[in-house]
Parts: C-alpha cells; sequence; structure tokens
C-alpha cells in the first residue's frame, strides 16, 4: 500500500478557499483550544505536553515538556517565550508554509504556550529574509488581539500576554536558541555558553525562557485539545507525531509531506510520495534533515541494533523516518529538510557549496569553525 | 576555606578546591592548559578551543546509580567521547583530566593551525613577541607548519584607538574577545566590539574608542596576542632583556600591585600584577606612568644649603645643626613615604620632641582601583604613630604656630608647604629642612633642602586602605648624590642622641618596627599577595575611601 499523508500541522495549507485571515480560521473552529485552557490548571497542560513525548521540531529533537519542566521558575524573574521561526537551514522550507499560510495556528499554539508556562512576553523571532511573513504575522496578530486572543486578559481570563515579532537580520546562527536570545536582546548573535546560560535558568534578558520551535508550538493547542496521551501514539512511541518533511532537489514532485513518524521510509518518501527520481537517472545521495546532517550515500547499508537485540541491516531507503532511526545511522532528523542529489550532481561540487555556505555563515566565535 | 574536591589529572591525584575550572585545578597540580579566551577575571567565552581536554567522570548505573567497576575492582571512569572545554567544565569529585592523550594534541595542534592560517606572523616586527601566548603555544603544543597555501585575510593594521594610546592590530587578533568582555564587564560600557563574520571576523571600535577611560590600557596587558600594543611602549624594548621587579602603586591608597618592567637602570613600563585580593588584574592607566618621576625634570637632584647646590654629606651636617638649633621643632611627615622610614621619623619626632603634621591629598574615588586618598601610605602614618586623626588637606595649623612663634625647626618631607598654606616670610620665621623627591618653591626656600630616593628606588612597605600590608622592591638606584630617606633619618636621630646603625638594612628595619609595633607581622613578613594587619585601633578614624573593588566588599 503506497503510504499516506497524514496532515496534522498542514492540515489546513493548500486546502481550498483556505485563507490566512482570522475570520477563516475562526470559521473551522480556530481559538477553541486557546479559549477552554486559558480556564485549565497550569500544571495540568504542561504535564499533557509532557505525556505526549512530543520532540522538539528543531532540529536537536529535545523533548518539549521537559524543556518546560527545567523553567526556573523559583526565581521569581519574568518568564519568556520565544518562538524560533528563524528556518535557516539550507534545505529547510516547513515553518515557512505555517506562517505564511496558517499564522493564525502559529499565534494560537504561541498563546497556549505562553499560558501553559506563564509567560510574561511571547516573541517570535522570524527569519529577516521572510519579509511577507513579518508582515503576515504582524496582520494576524493585530486581529488577534482584537478578537482578544493576544494582548490583555486573553479570552476574558486574568492572563495578559502580548506578541512582539522580530525580524533577524539574515544570519544562520540566530537559529541557534542562545544566538537567537543575544541577538533578540539586541546583541550580536554570538550564542552563549552554558553553563551557565541555559535558556530555562539564563535566556532572554538573562530571564527563564523557552525556546521552541513554529512547528513544535504548533502541537501545543493539538496536544491540549486531544491530550497528550493521545498524541503520544501517533507513530513511532520513540518519537511520537508527524513531521513535515520539505524534500528538494532531484525529485519529481518536491514539496512538503506531511507523515507520522516512523511510518514511511525514506525510499517511501523519495518514490512514493516524490515520484522518484528525474527520468532516466538515479539517486547519489541524500541529506536527510537539512545541510548541517550527515550526507547518506544511495547504495550505502546501515547495521542497526534492534530493542530485542538483534541487528538489522538497512539501505538507505530502508530507513524509517523518525528520529531515533536516522540516529541510529549515524545522520539526524534535524529540521526536516531533505535535499536529494541524483547521478548528475558533483558531489564535490555541492559540497563546496555547502561548505562556502558555512564559510560565510559561521559567527566567528570559535576557532575550528572561523578559521576551519 | 572551600571544600576540595578529589580529581585526577593526567594520572596524578590531587585534591582541588570545588568550583574551580578545570584549567585553574590544572593549574594548581602543575599541568598546563593552553588557552587564550579564558581569563580569571572575566566571564568564561568558551571561544578559542584551546583549553579542550578529555574529560571523565566515575561510571554509575543509569539503572541503580551503582558505581560500575572495571574488572580490576576499581572505579570505571567514563570518559566523554569529545573533547570539552576546560574553562568551561567545573571539577567534580572523582573527575578524570586527560591533557597528554593523542586526541588532546591533535585537538591543540589543529586550533593552533586555524588561528595561524590568517595570522601575518610577523614576529620579528611584532612588539609582542617574546610574551605573545600564540607565539609561545605554537612553539610548545603546535604542530611546527602550516599546510595552508591560500591567501590570507587581509585587516587593519596599526589603527589608533583609545586616544591614540592603543594600537589595534586585527591581524594579529587570534578574536578571544578578552578585550570586549573586559570593557563590558570591568570599565562597564562597550568599546571593542566584532564586526564581520567568519574568518573576516575582526576587533573593532566604533564611536566611543575608551580614549577617556582610566582603564583602557589593561586590554593590552590582557591581550594574549600582539593586537593590542600599548603606543608608549611600543618598540622602545624587547620583553626579554627585561628584567621584573614586583612593586605597589603609589598612586592611591588602593595599594595595586604592579610590575615594574627594568633594563639598565631605566624603567620601560609598568603593568599590573595579579592579586586576587586587591587589584585582580587590572591597574588604573595614571598609575602606569608614575615611573616618570624618576627621570623628571622636576626631580631634586642636587642637596642645597641656603638655596645654594652642595655636597651631600654637608647637606647633612648643616640640617642637623638646624634641627638641634631650636627645640621648638616640628615634622610634616608625608603619607607617600614607606612605613619604615615613617617609623623611623617617628622615632626622630619623639626623640626631638617634635610635633607632628601632616597632610591629606583627596581626590575623587572612582570606585575601582584609584580611591580618594591619593597616598599610598596614609594607614602607615597611623600605624606608626606619627598621627591620630585624619589629616587636613593642607598645613594651616602649621602656619599659624609659626606666626604665632611656637614653632622656629620644621623637617619637612615631601610636602610642597608653600602650595598647602604657608607664606614665604614664614620661612624666614621658621628654619625649614626639606627632604623630598621633587623641586619646589619650598624646597628653595628651606635653609637646607636634601634630595631623597622615589618609591621605585628604594624597597619599602604600604599600607592600603584595606589595611593590607605590602611590600615593594626597588627597580632602580637612585640618582648620584639622591639618599635614601631612611639613612637621612638614622643620622638625625643618632644626632639626638641615639645610636642607631648608618645605612640599615632593610630587613633589620623591618625587624625592629615589628618588634616596636605588635600589629605587624614578625619581620614584617606579607607573604605573596600582602597580609591585612588588625586594625581595629584605628576603627574610630574617618578614612575617605568608598567602595570598590576588594574594599568594603564583605562589610
Amino acid at each position: 500500500m503506497p503510504i499516506q499523508e497524514r496532515r496534522i500541522l498542514y492540515r489546513h495549507i493548500d486546502v481550498e478557499g483556505w485563507n490566512p485571515s482570522i475570520d477563516c480560521y475562526v470559521k473551522n473552529g480556530g481559538y477553541e483550544v486557546l479559549k477552554s485552557a486559558v480556564s485549565r490548571p497550569r500544571a495540568e497542560l504542561c504535564e499533557e505536553v509532557l505525556k505526549s513525548g512530543i520532540k522538539g521540531r528543531g532540529g536537536a529533537g529535545f523533548p518539549m515538556g521537559m524543556k518546560w519542566k527545567f523553567l526556573d521558575r523559583k526565581s521569581g524573574k519574568p518568564i519568556y517565550l520565544i518562538c524560533n521561526a528563524d528556518e535557516s537551514e539550507p534545505g529547510t522550507c516547513v515553518d515557512r508554509e505555517i506562517i505564511y499560510k496558517d499564522p493564525h495556528q502559529l499565534i494560537e499554539g504561541v498563546m497556549c504556550a505562553a499560558y501553559a508556562i506563564d509567560a510574561k512576553q511571547a516573541f517570535i523571532y522570524i527569519r529577516g529574509e521572510y519579509i511577507n511573513g513579518y508582515r503576515i504575522l504582524i496582520n494576524a496578530i493585530n486581529e488577534a488581539r482584537e478578537r482578544g486572543f493576544v494582548g490583555k486578559n486573553i479570552c476574558g481570563s486574568q492572563y495578559s500576554c502580548e506578541i512582539n515579532v522580530t525580524r533577524g537580520a539574515g544570519c544562520y546562527i540566530c537559529g541557534e536558541e542562545t544566538g537567537l536570545i543575544s541577538s533578540l536582546a539586541g546583541m550580536r548573535a554570538y550564542p552563549r555558553i552554558k553553563p551557565p546560560y541555559f535558556p530555562a535558568v539564563m535566556g532572554l534578558y538573562d530571564c527563564p525562557t523557552v525556546v521552541n520551535n513554529v512547528k513544535s508550538l504548533c502541537w501545543v493547542p493539538i496536544i491540549f485539545k486531544e491530550g497528550g496521551e493521545a498524541v503520544s501514539k501517533i507513530g513511532n512511541p520513540k518519537d511520537p507525531g508527524t513531521y513535515v518533511w520539505g524534500v528538494s532537489g532531484q525529485v519529481q514532485k518536491p514539496g512538503r509531506y506531511e507523515i507520522e513518524s516512523g511510518s514511511a521510509t525514506l525510499g517511501e518518501l523519495l518514490y512514493d510520495l516524490c515520484g522518484g527520481p528525474l527520468a532516466g537517472r538515479s539517486f547519489k545521495a541524500v541529506i536527510p534533515g537539512g545541510s548541517s546532517m550527515k550526507i547518506l550515500k544511495w547504495g550505502e547499508t546501515f547495521k542497526v541494533p534492534m530493542p530485542d537485540g538483534s541487528a538489522r541491516e538497512w539501505r538507505v531507503e530502508d530507513i524509517p523516518l523518525d528520529g531515533p532511526s536516522l540516529m541510529a545511522c549515524g545522520s539526524a532528523l534535524g529540521s526536516g529538510g531533505v535535499i536529494v542529489m541524483d547521478n548528475t550532481v558533483d558531489m564535490a561540487e555541492a559540497m563546496a557549496n555547502l561548505n562556502a555556505f558555512y564559510a560565510h555563515e559561521s559567527c566567528g566565535q570559535g576557532t575550528p569553525c572561523r578559521e576551519g | 576555606m572551600s571544600d576540595l574536591v578529589n580529581i585526577n589529572i593526567d594520572g596524578k591525584p590531587c585534591a582541588v578546591p570545588a568550583g574551580l575550572n578545570v584549567i585553574e585545578a590544572a593549574k594548581l597540580a602543575g599541568v598546563e592548559i593552553p588557552h587564550f579566551c579564558y581569563h580569571p577575571n572575566l566571564q568564561v567565552a568558551g571561544s578559542c578551543r584551546l583549553c579542550l581536554v578529555s574529560i571523565g567522570t566515575p561510571a554509575r548505573d543509569r539503572a541503580t546509580g551503582e558505581p560500575v567497576l572495571n574488572p580490576d575492582g576499581t572505579q570505571k571512569i567514563a570518559f566523554m567521547p569529545m573533547l570539552a572545554i576546560s574553562c568551561g567544565t567545573k571539577v567534580s569529585e572523582g573527575m578524570h583530566v586527560v591533557t597528554n592523550s593523542p586526541q588532546v594534541k591533535a585537538a591543540r595542534e589543529g586550533v593552533l593551525e586555524f588561528l595561524l592560517l590568517n595570522h601575518p606572523l610577523d614576529c620579528p616586527i611584532c612588539d609582542k613577541a617574546g610574551e605573545c601566548k600564540l607565539q609561545e603555544y605554537s612553539e610548545n603544543f603546535g604542530r611546527g607548519r602550516s599546510r595552508y597555501v591560500e591567501e590570507k585575510n587581509a585587516k587593519p593594521k596599526k589603527v589608533p584607538v583609545a586616544g591614540g594610546r592603543i594600537m589595534l592590530d586585527a591581524e594579529r587578533c587570534v578574536l578571544c574577545s578578552r578585550c570586549i568582555r573586559f570593557c563590558r564587564e570591568i570599565i562597564g560600557r562597550d568599546i571593542f566590539g566584532f564586526i564581520r563574520r567568519g574568518s573576516k571576523n575582526e576587533i573593532s571600535v566604533y564611536g566611543d574608542d575608551g580614549g577617556d577611560s582610566n582603564y583602557i590600557m589593561n586590554v593590552v596587558d590582557g591581550c594574549p596576542v600582539g593586537a593590542l600594543t600599548e603606543a608608549a611602549f611600543r618598540f622602545k624594548m624587547r620583553p626579554w632583556f627585561m628584567r621584573v621587579v614586583n612593586c605597589v602603586a603609589p598612586e592611591s591608597s588602593a595599594g595595586v600591585n604592579t610590575n615594574v618592567w627594568v633594563r639598565e637602570n631605566t624603567i620601560y613600563r609598568i603593568t599590573p600584577r595579579a592579586n586576587p585580593f586587591v587589584n585582580d588584574s587590572w591597574t588604573s592607566d595614571s598609575s602606569r606612568y608614575e615611573y616618570k618621576i624618576v627621570n623628571s625634570d622636576l626631580r631634586l637632584r642636587r642637596m642645597r644649603v641656603d638655596g645654594a647646590p652642595c655636597e651631600p654629606g654637608y647637606a647633612l651636617s648643616r640640617a642637623v645643626d638646624v634641627l638641634k638649633s631650636d627645640p621648638r621643632i616640628a615634622v610634616v611627615a608625608s603619607a607617600r613615604q614607606p612605613l619604615e622610614e615613617q617609623f623611623l621619623l617617628a622615632e626622630f619626632a619623639s626623640m626631638a620632641g617634635a610635633k607632628v603634621y601632616a597632610v591629606s591629598h583627596l581626590g575623587e574615588d572612582d570606585g575601582f582601583l584609584v580611591s580618594a586618598d591619593r597616598t599610598p601610605n596614609m594607614r602607615g602614618l597611623f600605624v606608626s604613630g606619627l598621627i591620630k586623626e585624619y589629616p587636613k588637606p593642607d598645613l594651616s595649623d602649621l602656619a599659624a604656630e609659626i606666626r604665632m612663634g611656637n614653632i622656629k625647626t620644621v623637617l619637612c618631607l615631601c610636602e610642597d608647604a608653600t602650595s598647602l598654606g604657608l607664606e614665604e616670610k614664614d620661612f624666614k620665621l621658621a628654619n625649614f629642612v626639606y627632604c623630598g623627591v621633587n623641586d619646589s618653591l619650598t624646597a628653595r626656600l628651606a635653609k637646607v633642602a636634601l634630595a631623597i630616593s622615589s618609591n621605585f628606588e628604594h624597597a619599602g612597605l604600604f599600607i592600603n586602605r584595606q589595611f593590607r600590608l605590602q611590600k615593594f622592591d626597588k627597580a632602580v638606584c637612585a640618582p648620584k648624590g639622591v639618599l635614601d630617606f631612611s639613612a637621612i633619618a638614622v643620622k638625625f636621630i643618632n644626632a639626638f642622641g641615639a645610636s642607631l646603625a648608618e645605612n640599615p638594612d632593610i630587613g633589620q628595619l623591618r625587624m625592629r618596627i615589628s618588634e616596636m609595633c605588635p600589629i605587624l607581622p614578625k619581620g614584617c613578613e606579607t607573604g605573596e599577595g600582602g597580609v591585612v594587619i588588625d586594625s581595629s585601633a584605628f576603627a574610630s578614624i574617618k578614612f575617605p575611601e568608598t567602595k570598590s573593588l576588594h574594599f568594603l566588599d564583605n562589610e
């Protein structure tokens, strides 16, 4: 059976008649989760997120519930929520769709998360190049504020929180959370050293801060609505939820495909959903999750230990699309930007291209990256 | 004392204070870990990656928390797969640190090779050569040759910053960010900053270049390479030709520890000497040029009697005659003299029955290392018993006494009495013996003027604002014909009936004053960082200094 997409985050995207206005979103049940969430106890909401087991969608794959749990709530300092929309990994173009076509989904996610962690202020740090995305978000936030979903006394509750949208200035390193925090605070976007600068303890303005990716935050209303347990059953239980794969490069149908984690293999994604290689060509290599992940050579095989102790041999096309499986093959899921290269690509040139990117985008703080 | 933790560095077990980072712990264990960006008094940046070491902690079973043992029964050490920066890693019980493995060696070689890629390698014409960490580490830890054949990045050279006091040579920079952090954390504002990205990243200033700061020169000492050099010292002398003398800055009562760099009886520069209890690693810019007094035109170089230059022996005997001429005698003590000389002066004052006057020199307290009291040893005047109350900023009391005829003879030390309330006519009412480093109107009006050595020309003790006794060494010899005041004072005391040894040895003097004054340690031994003496007897005195670095910290 050919694999199926399961659109959860992308449920509205490219749907006939859908537009990014608040009317359209509310008409389709939008902001209902936020309305019910603000009357629920915060600890319960955080518990749901923890139960869901959803991992951060930014690339590192750290469980979101744990991230929230680490927040230093005893210091008495205000808590900040930052949405990392600085989608700058080459080959990644997934958050962009949400921001451009369904901004209210993100805003609802941000507000739900902000309420759950009791954030004083939320920020959306958007990539500088997404100038239209910035305008769309500003417009959407204004719409949401008029209806009481953002700003003072959200949905009639005691809780108030503003969203501030900040544009980056076109710098790769701003996607790194501590670099982003420095940039947001008005400093040069240098990542900060941990310890002591764990964002959960000393983040923005040295206050406890949660930095979550766009997709992670879009999961929050879904978790609140369906319950953590229901979400944890979607896909591979070790890495639940769906992943949106932004496939680019030399395939028949490049695009964004949302599938349950682990429900399909890399081969199925590339052949069944993307239509395989271009006519008369064959695959040569694939980068599974944005350009900083390890490249998988087509034809390579990996010996992967199974939970029961046995080992299985996977070809590249057999690797299930979830975090743990890709890790076992020495690569990683990263940001979900799949870059496909076929037999016409000169790998040395492709690598030189990527190297040039990293040389240009190196922030210059650490010696090996700066000079290397 | 803080708790100790047991760690193992390169197979050698040692106990170090908890909370130290691995670099400092290794230093205690006698193992050098090379580093650029780490500075003990600045925040950790963790950017140079030269201090990478292999770190392991005792392995524990994840499920039970029980220690995992090796087959031979010893504790198994779980080493991290990747090297860790030792500046950003704190020691913990049972930690193992390996600094000499092939992996660490390769990492160091890699970082040093990287750092030299865009470095101009202009050591022969670089002022830092000889005290450059990049040079030192490349020699000790580098691979010896570069594989880089491409063109190097060009960056600005010889850019005057800090009002021209510092030369910035961005090509030599290793981008450790110490200067940036110093300005941000210690001066309190951003002066240096990074511009550009990646391998074109460079240090620069924009607008405010720190020219008005009295601490900006510390970035020169902090700079591990030749990127920031002191304009006044550039190309004056190679560091390996100079001898370093431990001194204490006489600028103010802060008692900043300094290194005085000397070659062939000439001082070339003054740099701070780290003392974690006094000045950390810093000093003020103003204290760096105080050595100029040694060869200054203002210097009193010859003894004078009645305004005419003469030989020291004759001047001394005339001075004794003057001091013995009338029992209505006063001394003007100086808070700029070392403690030994103050004790001798106190002894003289008591034997001669002299009234003691002193002057305070006050300025603005900058809340850091230039304190309100601009004399290095005001506390010494109290400890030596010369004065009991904090002195006035002038000598009006003395002037009044002279005019009433109660004082007929004055031994004035260093102070220019004419600028402190005395007038020319007062010098006709009383006979003055002036002992000073600087020439002044007082020296010209005095019956006898004796040239004495400056604080760079003798060893001594100062008591700083914390009542910390600190010793300093003699940096250079005094010019011919200039005497130490201690030698002069002994002559004066003997003239009043005592029989002290002439030209006293500094050790004997210190032993003697520590016997006279029980709050001083035996022989005035101060150790490395100085010792705080018991100041309870002086608790009621109102000193002008305000809260600043390591002063009134925990009060």
